[in-house]
């Protein structure tokens, strides 16, 4: 049961819940394609920087590794979103 | 006499870096290579949404064949294994070999996982006449799901090796470098397929 308490545990629960929200809310045709697109895809990127920080242990890494990853994100986040909305 | 004891000890325990707090988890060869590996990914997803903007009749269209209940049960199994490598790093940190051993073995299930509910999907589509050939899409969704696939059962393998080594108590408890890069590359396979998932299967 020590398991369920650790940091790890809590962002797992976090990550299984968005995804649930993601894949089976904000796909119904009740939401507009550009809200549910922009709410799907950011919801995405937290996902990815609680796994970079909490999974892969980027939390507690140098500046220059913390700095990598984020770019990496920003990057791929902002150019989805951009082409999608132009 | 002391401080040279001192540092030595350190050097065998962290990578050294400008900040003697933080340390770099795996070796820095794992994060060139996982980096990198990102990065071809990262061009993936633009052709892709570039591809997307250039026909998003055709691409809205073929999305719909897609069934995205297979996306997203996929997404909760990676997450979970995601989930068991990390809580088995921190098992094999506090000496736990058996319980990190059983967390690998739970990870390397959800792995196996996975690739069946792959292989149920790709047969479905198949059986329906889809393939790589159908349009601009599918040459996407097979492309890109293949490569992250692929990157899947390399995980697993990955996962079979690190199994035994806990099992053998392989690891240094103090510093367990082999089972942190394990987990690090297993990591990005699951980050890449929480982009992928809804950028294939959820945009609208």
């Amino acid at each position: 049961m020590e398991q369920v308490r650790k940091p790890v545990s809590i962002v797992w629960a976090a990550l299984m819940l968005a995804t649930c929200a993601s894949t089976w809310l904000l796909s119904k045709n009740s939401v507009t394609p550009e809200v549910a697109t922009m709410a799907i895809m950011l919801i995405a990127a937290v996902k990815v920087r609680l796994v970079i920080r909490y999974f892969m242990e980027v939390r507690l890494a140098p500046l220059a590794l913390r700095l990598v990853c984020d770019g990496w994100l920003l990057a791929v986040t902002a150019l989805i979103v951009t082409v999608y909305l132009v | 006499m002391g401080s040279v004891l001192r540092s030595s000890e350190t050097d065998t325990q962290f990578v050294p870096v400008g900040d003697p707090t933080r340390r770099l988890p795996g070796v820095e060869g794992v994060w060139v290579f996982v980096i990198a590996d990102m990065t071809v990914f990262a061009v993936l997803f633009g052709s892709f949404i570039i591809g997307r903007h250039q026909n998003p009749g055709l691409f809205e269209g073929s999305r719909h064949a897609l069934n995205p209940n297979f996306g997203g049960v996929n997404t909760l199994i990676l997450l979970t294994s995601s989930w068991f490598a990390a809580l088995a790093l921190d098992a094999v940190r506090k000496s736990r070999f058996v319980l990190a051993q059983r967390l690998i073995g739970g990870a390397f299930l959800c792995g196996l996982a996975f690739m069946v509910s792959k292989a149920i999907e790709y047969t479905e589509k198949l059986n329906a006449g889809i393939s790589l050939l159908t349009n601009d899409f599918f040459m996407y969704y097979f492309t890109l799901t293949g490569i992250h696939l692929f990157h899947v059962v390399a995980g697993n393998v990955v996962l079979l090796v690190l199994w035994f080594m806990a099992r053998s108590r392989s690891f240094d408890p103090q510093r367990p470098v082999v089972l942190e890069c394990g987990a690090i590359y297993w990591h990005m396979v699951d980050l890449i397929w929480i982009i992928l998932f809804p950028l294939l299967y959820l945009v609208r």
